[in-house]
C-alpha cells in the first residue's frame, strides 16, 4: 500500500517535472538529432512492449487466450477509426464472451 | 480550409476533442481499481500526473505484479515526450513564473496537437488551453466515476478488463505506427518483451523491450530530416 503510494508520487513528480522542463529550457539544448529521434522512438517501443505483455503474459508465462480475440477486435476498430471508449468496451466484451464460451 | 478559422471554431474543435478524450478517464479509473489501486491512488494519478499513457503504463506494470518502482520508471520514460511538446509550445505560449508552472500541467498529446495545427499564435493558445483544461476537468471527474464503479466489479477478467488494458495500449500506440520503421520497431519491442517474460521480474520486459527498440531505431532507422545532422 505505502509502496504503491510512493510509486504514484514518483509518477506524478516525474511526469510533471518533464512537462515543466520542456517549457523552461532553451530549445537548442535538446534539439540534438539523437535526442529528438530517441524521444520519438521511446513511446513506440514502450507502448508496443506494454501491448505484448498485457496481451500475452500470465505471470512468468506467455499464453494465448481470450485477450487475443479482444486485441484483434480492437485493431479492426482502430483501423476503422472508431472512438477510443467504444473500442475498449468492444475489446473487453469480446474477451469476456470468448471466456464465457470456454475459450 | 482556405478561409481563416474563427475563434468559435477553434473552441468548438477543442471542446470536441477535450470531451471525447476526457470521457475515457472512466476506463482509466475502472481499470485502476480492478487492477489493485485504491480510488484515491487512481484519482491522485489523474490529478497530479495527468498524462494518460503514463498512468496506464504504471497501472499495467503494477497490476501484472511488477514493483511500483518499475511501474514508475516505465511511466516517467513515457512522459519524456511531453518535454518535447513543451519545447515546441514554449515560443507560442511564452510564459513565465506561476503561469508557466500551472500551464506545464496541461502539456499533453491532445492539447499540443490542437495548438500546433493553428498558424495564428493566438488561436494556437486558444486551442491549447481549451483542449487541455477541458480534458483535465472531465478526465478527473470520469476517473473518480470509473474508480468507484471498478471497486464493485468482482472478477475483472470475467468481463474482459485485462483485454481492455491491452487494447488501451494498442489505441495509444496506433497513431504512432505511421511508418514501416515504426511498425518494425514496435514488433521488435513486443517480441523482446515477450521473450523476456519467463526470465525476468514483471515490468522489466517492458522497459528492456522498449529500450532495445529505441537503440535499434537510433542505429538503423535513417533520420527523417537528415539535413539537420551536423
Amino acid at each position: 500500500m505505502t509502496e504503491l503510494w510512493w510509486g504514484v508520487l514518483a509518477v506524478a513528480v516525474g511526469c510533471y517535472g518533464l512537462k515543466l522542463l520542456g517549457l523552461s529550457i532553451p530549445e537548442r539544448l535538446l534539439e540534438h538529432p539523437v535526442t529528438v529521434r530517441a524521444a520519438a522512438f521511446i513511446p513506440v517501443g514502450l507502448l508496443a512492449a506494454l501491448v505484448a505483455v498485457q496481451g500475452f503474459a500470465d505471470g512468468s508465462e506467455v499464453v494465448v487466450d481470450a485477450r487475443l480475440a479482444g486485441l484483434l477486435v480492437a485493431a479492426v476498430l482502430l483501423w476503422r477509426k472508431v472512438p477510443f471508449l467504444v473500442m475498449l468496451i468492444a475489446a473487453a466484451a469480446t474477451a469476456a464472451l470468448v471466456r464465457a464460451l470456454g475459450g | 480550409m482556405s478561409e481563416s478559422t474563427s475563434d468559435r471554431q477553434v473552441i468548438a474543435d477543442s471542446l470536441g476533442v477535450g470531451i471525447g478524450v476526457g470521457l475515457y478517464g472512466v476506463s482509466f479509473g475502472a481499470l485502476a481499481t480492478t487492477g489493485g489501486l485504491s480510488v484515491w491512488q487512481a484519482c491522485a494519478l489523474s490529478l497530479l500526473a495527468f498524462t494518460g499513457a503514463s498512468q496506464f503504463a504504471f497501472l499495467g506494470v503494477v497490476a501484472a505484479g511488477g514493483s511500483p518502482a518499475t511501474g514508475a520508471l516505465t511511466a516517467v520514460l513515457l512522459g519524456v515526450r511531453n518535454t518535447f511538446y513543451g519545447i515546441t509550445l514554449a515560443p507560442v505560449l511564452r510564459l513565465k513564473g506561476w503561469r508557466r508552472l500551472a500551464t506545464a500541467h496541461v502539456v499533453i498529446d491532445e492539447s499540443t496537437a490542437m495548438a500546433v495545427v493553428r498558424d495564428d499564435p493566438r488561436q494556437a493558445r486558444l486551442g491549447f488551453y481549451w483542449t487541455g483544461l477541458t480534458i483535465f476537468l472531465i478526465w478527473n471527474v470520469m476517473t473518480l466515476v470509473g474508480a468507484v464503479a471498478g471497486e464493485s466489479i468482482g472478477d475483472p477478467r470475467a468481463i474482459g478488463l485485462d483485454a481492455a488494458v491491452a487494447a488501451a495500449f494498442l489505441g495509444l500506440l496506433w497513431p504512432r505506427l505511421d511508418s514501416p520503421s515504426s511498425r518494425l520497431l514496435a514488433l521488435l519491442a513486443a517480441a523482446v518483451a515477450l521473450g523476456l517474460v519467463p526470465f525476468t521480474p514483471p515490468g522489466a520486459p517492458i522497459i528492456i523491450g522498449g529500450l532495445v527498440a529505441v537503440l535499434v531505431g537510433l542505429r538503423f532507422v535513417p533520420s527523417a530530416d537528415g539535413d539537420r545532422d551536423d
